[in-house]
């Protein structure tokens, strides 16, 4: 059974980062250089951490599966990032940022974690103004904000609808520096592929070269994962199509204990699927739901019209009726579910029946068309592209898509895992967003944790770790680990059956989005639990991958990554059966109020289901930290 | 509105540049692609083809994708002679089928610079941009080092006009579609976001100085000014940033020869 240690300090909530930072191990300075660490990944988490350990002095290797550390998936991201500035006076502050934070997430987060996150979020806008990240003005110069969804202020900072974008380039830049230093040794085009331990530490990782098929050692004296999220086991979803669970799942399969799996966010403005070849979904930013209103139409009658024909008093502009005080700004998983209420109760539009209205009628009538071109120019021209529809004329039309997840691997306060000398940032591990993260706050945590968080709490590990004795690669704990990645592609090329990889992925993303999908139950998880081993089974018999392991082979890389998202998608759906209650983005039907809201346990499960690998074929181990609110009280989530 | 349903769908022929490593021979494959429909993205259709490819055991066609909406640069590829395709301010991971006509040949080459060379098929090495970002491409501020953002206000037309360059995707388009292989659109766009804001203003001529030797050493040409550049960038960025980098350029190259240095610039205790 894994220790779960959440080493949250102690004392008043506001002080328990600043007292844990005035009481953590330090690292000397000039020791700091005889220590290496890896990080794995290069978006706004691993960019930003990699870029400050080395400008603290360690000596830093930056492994990313892409062609280059830009390419990160951060930089999708279109619509901004909070912050506690309150420059506009309305009344924000950390504790407010923290509460909206909290309450966003259902009350399944860390309270200390949130109120860090908070602290650090004034820093992070700073630091990145500094970069020369070209965030928008005001005429007068100063930085201008607009709201998201879950929060009653303007706290959001934005550049254009290419926040991720700016604010990843703005860490890459600072990466860069850093590389012509020489302080940082980047390796592009390496996928991590196993991580290995020694001694019960992790000490190092195993790496596929994706354009020469080399498979290589590297030992270090500790281990960060800033891998991203773990979305694609969906197959479509609005992550990028490289985006991969590899590298936290071959961690937890050598015992970092994966937490929440079950907590995927379900974001509400995404374009709706138009076809069986499709190969991902495009995100329409939360920003639009400031201007934009969403409505169905009253009558079932009305869906295939012409939506112009439909009369206003015959549309149903749902969020605003249901939830008066945040209206079209309502959080993204009750916005989500109100969306699968309407279609379900048959008032969903487009084709498929599978789509609800986002109107900007009313925010040209008041800004002009020209207004709103400048507001949300790209988002309508990118909905143009895809649909071929004028979105200015008609209105967009929309549908939930899977977009982030909220579970990832344990950390403690120290976002190390519960194997010591790894640590996980962003949205590669558990902490920040309970079970539903809100709009504009994975940018705030992958920049809080690279930044501000780990470049002193690794110091509080290595400050254990004798300088320069880490172990060599010739040990057998890296042979064993390098035989076991070659072992997989060896296996997968064997197979040699008739289906190429796409196939299985489509059909275990089906799986897995009507059995886990918006809403649950014990049935279709039951259902799903039968059906994922029976198609990991099939996947095992009939793949087919050509080539070798000895070259670029994307076929390969791609039914590497698919043979993990076929166990995780277990994993997932074993933790969405065991959590017996709804909260944020997992919702289970059997537990809700009569108007459809979730129906939280915080007698039973106010706690962190951390799963612990047990062995090929074994059930895995539910370990639970408890959430202990002190500050906050738990109550019932409401956006009335 | 309900989107026109696209029953009908088209069938394409594919003349798709083959080559197995950096230092093989390339040649043209010719592929057919039936039944697609039109709503389907260019590298879905390829999907499909890679599909069938693999399921009989042949080598899929290698091209480099990610996001899949316009924004990461991944993805390149020159389709019929333009990179990222026909349509003006998209990526090639933006263009649809609906695009072309049925029974359209196209063609699909990787991005040609001598400085991108071909690792396998429409795949190209452009980790010499990332080297030019290394040189230069950054403002110089230590993690925790930054005054309260507010501190610094910066006109809006300058913030504006900033992220105009800054939407930048280091594609690569730009080099590709010029004649001289030259990266200066994408240089410029660099160095003229940092050199409108008072941010970039302490290393503004060091780092336009030291971009453009980058660029000079790893191969890629100079411009000449055909403006096939900015024609082929996704993100539109104007061949107008080259011209102001041109002169930061000649104004840094003037102050770093006549101004005068410090003696003791790096001594000190």
């Amino acid at each position: 059974m894994a220790k779960l240690e959440s080493k949250i300090p102690s004392g008043p909530l506001a002080d328990k980062w600043r007292k844990h930072k005035a009481e953590i191990k330090l690292v000397n300075p000039a020791n700091k250089r005889k220590y290496e660490i890896i990080v794995v990944g290069a978006g706004l988490a691993g960019a930003s951490a990699a870029a400050t350990l080395s400008e603290l002095g360690y000596k830093v290797k930056c492994f990313v599966f892409h062609d280059s550390p830009r390419r990160a998936h951060s930089i999708a991201a279109q619509g901004g990032i909070n912050a506690a500035k309150n420059y506009q006076n309305d009344g924000d502050s950390v504790f407010r940022l923290f509460y909206d934070t909290i309450k966003g997430g259902d009350y399944r987060s860390r309270e200390a974690n949130v109120h860090r996150l908070a602290e650090v979020s004034v820093n992070i806008i700073d630091q990145c103004a500094a970069q020369g990240v070209p965030f928008a003005r005001e005429y007068g110069g100063l930085l201008a904000n607009r709201s998201f969804g879950g929060a009653q202020v303007s706290r959001t900072f934005y550049a254009r609808g290419q926040t991720g974008q700016q604010l990843l380039l703005g860490a890459y830049s600072a990466l860069m520096k850093m590389a012509g230093q020489g302080a940082v040794e980047i390796f592009p085009n390496e996928e991590m592929s196993d991580l290995v331990i020694v001694d019960g530490q992790a000490k190092g990782i195993i790496t596929r070269n994706l354009n020469t098929g080399e498979v290589r050692r590297w030992s270090a004296d500790a281990v960060v994962l800033a891998t991203g999220g773990y979305g694609n086991v969906f197959n479509l979803s609005t992550y990028a199509r490289g985006s991969n669970a590899t590298a936290i799942w071959r961690a937890y399969r050598r015992g970092a204990c994966f937490a929440n799996p079950c907590y995927t966010q379900i974001h509400p403005t995404c374009i709706p699927v138009s076809g069986d070849y499709q190969s991902k979904l495009t995100l329409m930013s939360e920003s639009l739901r400031n201007d934009g209103r969403i409505w169905v139409p009253k009558k079932k009658e009305d869906c295939k019209k012409d939506p112009a024909q439909i009369a206003e008093e015959d549309r149903d502009y749902y969020l605003e009726r249901i939830y008066p005080s945040f209206g079209n700004l309502a959080p993204r998983d009750v916005s989500s579910r109100a969306a699968k209420r309407m279609c379900d109760e048959g008032r969903g539009v487009g084709e498929t029946g599978l789509g609800v209205y986002l109107d900007f009628a009313d925010a040209i009538s008041r800004f002009g068309e020209a207004g709103v071109r400048e507001r949300y120019g790209n988002l309508f021209d990118i909905y143009h592209e895809i649909t071929n529809e004028n979105a200015y004329k008609t209105p967009m039309r929309i549908f939930p898509a899977v977009h982030y997840t909220m579970g990832g691997l344990w950390v403690d306060y120290n976002l190390m895992s519960n194997v010591p000398g790894l640590f996980v940032l962003g949205e590669a591990n558990f902490s920040d967003h309970g079970a539903n993260r809100l709009g504009a706050s994975a940018l705030m945590q992958g920049l809080g944790d690279g930044y501000f968080v780990i470049p002193y709490t690794i110091g509080d590990y290595l400050a254990s770790q004798k300088p320069g004795s880490r172990p060599k690669t010739d040990r057998p704990e890296f042979s064993q680990a390098e035989d076991n990645v070659r072992g997989i592609s060896k296996r997968l090329l064997a197979i040699d059956g008739k289906e190429p990889v796409a196939h299985f992925h489509k059909r275990l993303g089906k799986i897995l989005w009507d059995g886990c999908g918006m809403a649950r139950t014990k049935a279709s998880l039951e259902k799903a639990l039968q059906e994922i081993p029976a198609l990991r089974e099939e996947f095992w018999k009939n793949l087919k991958v050509p080539g070798s392991a000895d070259n670029l082979n994307q076929a390969l890389e791609r039914a590497n990554r698919v043979a993990d998202f076929l166990e995780l998608g277990e994993l997932l759906c074993l933790d969405a059966l065991e959590r017996e209650e709804s909260c944020g983005g997992h919702f289970r039907e059997e537990h809700q109020y009569p108007d459809g809201e979730c129906k939280r346990d915080d007698e039973n499960f106010a706690h962190v289901a951390a799963w612990e690998f047990q062995g090929e074929g074994k059930k895995p181990l539910r370990n639970t930290e408890p959430l202990n609110y002190e500050t906050v009280k738990m109550s019932v989530r409401s956006y009335k | 509105m309900v989107a026109e349903s696209s029953t009908s769908t088209i069938s394409v022929t594919l003349r798709v540049w083959r080559q197995d490593g950096p230092d093989k021979p390339g040649r043209f494959v010719v592929y057919k692609a039936t039944d697609l429909s039109p709503n389907m993205s260019l590298l879905e259709m390829l999907d499909v083809v890679n599909n069938e490819l693999e399921s009989k055991g042949q080598d899929p066609i290698a091209f480099a994708h990610d996001c899949r909406e316009g924004i990461c640069g991944t993805c390149s590829m020159v389709i019929d002679g333009k990179p990222h395709g026909p349509h003006k301010g998209v990526a090639t991971c933006q263009t649809y089928m609906r695009s072309f006509a049925d029974g359209a040949v196209i063609t699909l080459e990787p991005f040609r610079a001598k400085p991108f060379p071909v690792i396998k098929d429409l795949i190209t090495d452009r980790s010499a941009f990332d080297k030019i970002q290394q040189a230069g491409g950054f403002i110089s501020v230590r993690t925790g080092a930054a005054p309260d953002a507010n501190s610094i206000p910066v006109p809006k037309d300058a913030a504006d006009l900033a992220m105009d360059a800054a939407a930048c995707i280091g594609c690569g388009a730009c080099v590709a579609a010029c004649k001289n292989a030259s990266a200066m659109l994408f240089v410029s766009a660099k160095v003229g976001q940092y050199s409108l804001l008072p941010q970039g203003q302490p290393e503004r001529d060091r780092r336009v100085l030291a971009m453009v030797a980058s660029m000079d050493d790893l191969g890629f040409g100079n411009c000449t000014n055909q403006y096939e550049c900015s024609a082929a960038c996704p993100k539109l960025i104007s061949h107008d940033f080259i011209a102001r980098m041109n002169r930061d350029y000649l104004a840094a190259s003037f102050r770093q020869a006549l101004s005068p240095k410090s003696a003791a610039a790096s001594g000190g205790a």
